[in-house]
């Protein structure tokens, strides 16, 4: 535990009373490298009137040996997808031949992007997640193929530009143009899908901390996206993660990318507003 | 052959003479078990990083076998006495015949 900043006190306590500190959120303190300090309580945004007491991040809810990962980037193994992202940055693609660094120099520019996403873009009179503008500088001015929505190759680039946003408070706009949108999201989160009929709020709102099978329920916020998962071993995609609650759910899923996962992407961060961008975080 | 091979070492820049220091090592590879098969039926071959070594100024200080039950991306993390000033020599070695190296200079002081 040497250099770590959980305390040997928390982590006794936890041994000797897992029945009581099982599921729920823990008073651990997250700090990345030993110098970006997350916040990862926050006070809920005025939308959510009342729904949650405090907004936690999915951080709190996950073993100590879990959440020493993420302390660490070298630990993180999430880090491994960045470096890959990182060359294809450098990369030149399509047909103008060029890679993403021609038009935006360094990954380190694009701090402070992943905590406005998604976000109205005027001129396609659309929310957009980073994914479809990535998507829109690949088609449009590198001439290249579009990356397949949550396409490993995408969910890197992701985790790249996040990477560089870490420690910022996720701010994304839900008035506006984007109210529209993020009403639909609202829709979305509070109703009951599948034979399950479970809604988003079922487990996220009114059961986190509990235990969901064997797994403890988090509120569901999107700040650790793309997050690198130990049962996959790989950076997962916010629109899967959507996919496979729903499936679980026992109904027919959205598709990854679709008008309904957008406007859910947007609302679900809008509950998480105030928490540090996170991603790639690590979770089981 | 296995593609997005790249090591990487953690060692701290200096230490104490004597003192322990903690190594941290991982190499990106999909460690893949031989005992998949594709979604043709076919079995996909075994391809793992199947030793890995870590020797200080030609000392050996680990000799790790692995086996194909090794996850992908396999991280060690040890713990070395350094004596002297020197360099930690890092190499595993890949069913493919590949061998890849990194070496780490520490300073005592």
């Amino acid at each position: 535990m040497k250099t770590r900043t959980m305390t040997v006190a928390a982590a006794l306590f936890a041994l000797s009373a897992p029945a009581l500190t099982a599921g729920g959120a823990d008073d651990d303190n997250l700090t990345i490298n030993g110098n970006i300090e997350m916040t990862t309580k926050a006070e809920p945004a005025a939308h959510l009137d009342g729904a949650l007491p405090e907004v936690i991040s999915g951080w709190h809810f996950r073993s100590d040996e879990t959440q020493e990962l993420e302390m660490d980037d070298f630990d993180n193994p999430g880090m491994i997808f960045v470096d890959q992202a990182r060359e294809a940055w450098n990369t030149a693609e399509g047909s103008e031949g060029k890679s993403c660094a021609d038009c935006h120099n360094e990954p380190e520019s694009m701090a402070g992007v992943r905590t406005v996403y998604p976000k109205w873009n005027e001129e396609a009179g659309e929310v957009r997640t980073i994914q479809m503008q990535m998507n829109d500088c690949r088609e449009n001015r590198m001439g290249a193929e579009p990356w397949k929505y949550d396409a490993s190759a995408a969910i890197n680039m992701e985790a790249l530009i996040s990477s560089v946003s870490r420690g910022m408070p996720m701010d994304v706009a839900t008035d506006g143009p984007a109210q529209e949108t993020w009403e639909q999201g609202k829709e979305i989160y509070y109703t009951r899908y599948g034979k399950l009929e479970l809604a988003c709020a079922s487990c996220h709102e009114l059961n986190y901390g509990n235990y969901i099978r064997a797994d403890h329920l988090s509120q569901g916020h999107t700040n650790g996206f793309p997050t690198y998962r130990l049962k996959n071993a790989k950076l997962n995609g916010q629109h899967s993660r959507f996919k496979g609650c729903v499936r679980d759910t026992r109904a027919e899923t959205f598709s990854p990318g679709s008008p309904e996962f957008v406007a859910l992407e947007l609302y679900v961060a809008s509950r998480g507003n105030g928490l540090s961008v996170e991603g790639p975080s690590v979770r089981n | 052959m296995a593609e997005g091979v790249r090591p990487r070492v953690k060692v701290p820049r200096s230490a104490s003479a004597g003192d322990a220091i903690t190594i941290k090592t991982l190499i990106s590879h999909p460690m893949e078990s031989g005992q998949r098969k594709d979604s043709d039926g076919n079995t996909i071959p075994r391809s793992i990083i199947n030793r890995f070594t870590c020797e200080f100024n030609g000392e050996s200080v680990v000799d790790v076998k692995m086996e194909p039950a090794i996850s992908t991306n396999p991280y060690f993390e040890f713990e070395a006495t350094v004596p002297e000033a020197g360099e930690f020599k890092f190499t595993w070695y890949d069913d493919d015949g590949s061998v890849y190296e990194e070496t780490k200079a520490i300073e005592v002081g």
